[in-house]
């Protein structure tokens, strides 16, 4: 028998706030941070909005000596986890030496600090790269700089599935905690907020192309005009219930009871069950069936053939409007690897305080019929168990169910 | 009954040429694939020496739609991948498909093809806001690391669990790793697994450069590599792949399919010392082998053959063979111990499950292949290095260890079933 893999801390950085109780109420008023972007001249940019992260206080007291060696990314990775050891009530200083392990997704790494050097090394020549670009960029550096940052000496791990990725790792992270970790410091963190990654992502299909910030992304609608990118993401700790237990762990924030993933060959994006087949096995994985899921967070793509096809996918599991669903991100944009790790705190969230977050600017007339997507004001309900879903570009699929301590 | 995860295929594309074979016969004759760099012109860098692979995507059947729209580094695992495949048997259709997953290792993805295009985009490095109207429309794919997972899921038939595991140079060995422990608890039955890179391109070079890793020996490309050697003077890049076909033992053993190994036990530590930097004591490397000996149910006299990181830099060869010293005591002194990063170089992420597949030919074949390069001994390593030359051995149970930046120590026990079962 599996034993039960609790989450006991939270942290989020997330551009319509940094900070758990900061995003949190800005979701619940429905404040969007999508904006012009602002961090360079998109002037003539086929993508003009996306959802930056302001510089807030936790980043002008980060220690010094760290920056020449990060990518801001890195940074609010750092932070992030920091908090939410800190809410976890965990140090892995007074715990055995290889108890706590980490293992955050990320499909950017630190790009800009990436288009940076690489702008040294066309622009100047390769003597002027930093030594520090060997491991500023690539995908394991958030990974790794955490488990220095807070001497975790347990099992490292660096899953990568786009948009998946964040629920994915978290299913790595229970994996080690069933056998035996401790702790795992878990979660996903992404940006491409620089000129390069905006451009990179600017060429791949679904992302919006509107200068309306109130009309960009608005999920599940037949006008759809795709998604708008962000940054960000979200740290949790994971460890079994009896641990938690036993130490007095301050909040149990909802049990990780199950996951499954699938790949769908349909990478574009309609007609494949991937994500079906996914949220199949998650509900498997955790014992329970449809009926036993309150609240849905959706991938929601922004996509036309990709929302209807999870909508179709979300009718095909529960019977039409059967349950309310949610896509908070409509506020924040894609985060990559950090928007299904921050979907997955919001549930827990929404669990707690039994509220499901509304899109707010959209009428109900104008989506989807076959879901009950939650729109205007959040609605409040009891809750017991959610399910999150995920795709990332490229065909991935990925479930989760969480449900109440 | 736990179930066990068994490797029933294998492909690999090294620098050696493409396939099993010219692989295993390059690292039994203890000649190396190090030359110098041909895929751009390296004439201004540090290091100018590189092991590269002769690949061409559209002679080895990739359509031109697939080799547009994907990096080498793709590349390089769907040739691999094909190769495992066919070599396992299996036909993926049908619930099987469903049942299959995939899981490939990479540390650095697509850069190579990113920075070609950065060189477009920000003309040739002048501009920092980049004109996305030269962007190429598969842009995104070259720069999504798990493109490769979705491209190799997307030319074996796989629909089940897909992602890439990317934890710098152990990737290799935590792709296996991952995949392996999917089969066992039951989330997939067939895993199609191992790992990528592609990094000769003038970004990486220049990584490695700026720190003065690789080594610099550029007159004499064929010795730029010598680990464990008192004349070392560092890494050299490599670029390959491996991909596995790893199966549920009882699975593969209904269908009649040839085992090659059992892929046993599996652990990764980090250290949380350094991003870059290694403690001469090979603590928790040490750890993360009495962990996977632990998780195969092994004791450490059980190794016959410990293949290492062994990638030619003072501070790896020193740090490994402490940590091997730690966990085997004096059985360490009595197992051989080589590395072929000599002969196929360091392909980062890649390499791991390189030596994966070249611990599993090491175990159907009997023969322990040498550390090429290897002439003078470093006297501050003084384990058996097998130098130069192979040996016959049989080989019940063997160790393979990855260590990478960010801390990350890896290390997994592979099992010869035919063996353990005489």
């Amino acid at each position: 028998m599996n034993q039960d893999v609790v989450v006991t801390g939270v942290d989020v950085i997330a551009p319509n706030g940094a900070g758990l109780d900061a995003y949190w109420e800005a979701t619940l008023k429905g404040v969007s941070a999508i904006r012009p972007i602002g961090r360079f001249d998109a002037e003539g940019y086929p993508v003009r909005l996306a959802a930056e992260i302001p510089e807030f206080d936790a980043e002008f007291t980060f220690p010094k000596k760290l920056t020449p060696q990060t990518d801001r990314l890195t940074r609010l990775a750092l932070i992030c986890a920091e908090g939410a050891l800190s809410d976890a009530g965990v140090d892995p200083a007074e715990l055995p030496e290889y108890a706590v392990g980490v293992a955050v997704s990320s499909s950017t790494g630190g790009l800009e600090f990436g288009q940076q050097q690489l702008q040294q090394l066309w622009g100047t020549g390769w003597e002027s790269v930093s030594p520090y670009m060997s491991f500023a960029w690539y995908y394991a550096v958030n990974t790794g700089q955490i488990s220095i940052r807070s001497g975790m000496r347990g099992p490292g791990g660096v899953v990568v599935s786009e948009q998946a990725g964040g629920l994915d790792s978290m299913a790595f992270a229970r994996r080690r905690v069933r056998k035996g970790t401790q702790v795992m410091t878990t979660g996903g963190f992404d940006s491409l907020l620089c000129p390069y990654g905006i451009s990179t992502v600017a060429a791949a299909p679904g992302v919006s192309g509107s200068a309306d910030p109130d009309r960009a992304y608005l999920p599940f609608r037949a006008d759809s005009t795709g998604f708008v990118p962000g940054e960000g993401g979200a740290v949790l700790v994971l460890e079994p219930r009896t641990v938690a237990e036993e130490r007095g762990a301050e909040t149990v924030y909802g049990v990780v009871a199950g996951h499954g993933a699938a790949f769908d060959p349909d990478v574009t994006g309609s007609g494949g069950d991937g994500l079906l087949r996914a949220a199949r096995a998650a509900l498997s994985d955790a014992g329970l069936t449809p009926d036993d899921v309150d609240v849905v967070f959706a991938d929601a793509s922004g996509s036309v053939p990709l929302d209807r096809a999870e909508a179709a996918a979300i009718e095909r599991l529960f019977g039409a409007r059967r349950v309310p669903v949610s896509a908070p991100k409509s506020l924040v944009g894609r985060l990559i690897s950090g928007g299904s790790a921050l979907d997955v705190v919001t549930a827990l969230l929404s669990l707690r305080d039994g509220v499901v977050p509304a899109v707010p600017g959209t009428v109900r007339d104008l989506v989807d019929p076959r879901i009950d997507l939650v729109v205007g004001e959040p609605r409040t309900a009891s809750l017991r168990c959610a399910l999150v879903l995920a795709r990332g570009h490229g065909g991935f699929a990925s479930a989760m169910v969480l449900t109440a301590p | 009954m736990a179930r066990r995860a068994v490797i029933t295929g294998i492909g690999v594309v090294a620098p050696s040429g493409i396939g099993r074979e010219p692989f295993w016969q390059l690292l039994t004759s203890g000649k190396t694939a190090t030359r110098t760099i041909t895929q751009f012109d390296a004439s201004e860098h540090r290091c100018r020496v590189a092991a590269e692979c002769d690949f061409d995507p559209l002679a080895l059947g990739l359509t031109r739609q697939q080799a547009r729209r994907t990096d080498r580094v793709s590349q390089l695992a769907m040739v691999a991948a094909g190769e495992a495949l066919a070599d396992s048997g299996l036909e993926l259709d049908g619930e099987l498909a469903e049942r299959t997953g995939v899981a490939i290792g990479s540390a650095v993805g697509g850069t190579t093809t990113m920075e070609r295009e950065y060189a477009v985009l920000s003309n040739g490095g002048k501009d920092w806001v980049v004109d996305p109207s030269f962007a190429p429309p598969h842009l995104y794919d070259y720069f999504l690391p798990s493109s490769i997972a979705s491209e190799v899921a997307l030319t074996t038939g796989a629909l089940g669990p897909a992602a890439v595991i990317s934890t710098g140079c152990t990737s290799g060995i935590d792709s296996v790793g991952y995949a392996a422990e999917l089969v066992r608890d039951g989330s997939a039955d067939v895993m199609i697994t191992g790992a990528t890179d592609a990094p000769i391109s003038p970004i990486t070079l220049t990584c490695f450069d700026v720190i003065k890793a690789t080594s610099a020996r550029n007159d004499d490309p064929a010795t730029a590599c010598r680990p464990f050697d008192r004349t070392r003077t560092g890494l050299i890049l490599g670029e390959g792949s491996a991909v596995l076909v790893l199966e549920e033992y009882e699975h593969a053993r209904r269908r009649g399919a040839t085992i090659y190994a059992e892929v046993a036990g599996y652990a990764s530590r980090c250290n949380a010392f350094h991003m870059t930097g290694l403690k001469a004591d090979g603590k928790e490397m040490s750890e993360a082998i009495d962990l996977a000996l632990g998780d195969a149910r092994l004791d450490p006299t059980a190794i016959d053959y410990v293949n290492a990181h062994g990638s030619g830099t003072k501070q790896n060869d020193r740090h490994e063979t402490a940590a091997v010293k730690l966990s085997l005591g004096d059985h360490a002194y009595r197992t051989p111990m080589s590395g072929i990063k000599a002969s196929v170089g360091h392909s980062l992420g890649a390499i791991g499950s390189i030596e994966i597949a070249a611990c599993a030919l090491s175990m159907r074949h009997g023969v322990v292949v040498p550390t090429a390069n290897l002439h003078e001994a470093d006297p501050e390593c003084d384990l058996d290095y097998v130098p130069n030359t192979a040996r016959e051995r049989e080989l019940g149970a063997v160790l393979t260890v990855g260590s990478g930046f960010g801390g990350f120590q890896s290390a997994m026990v592979l099992k010869n079933l035919e063996r353990s079962a005489s």
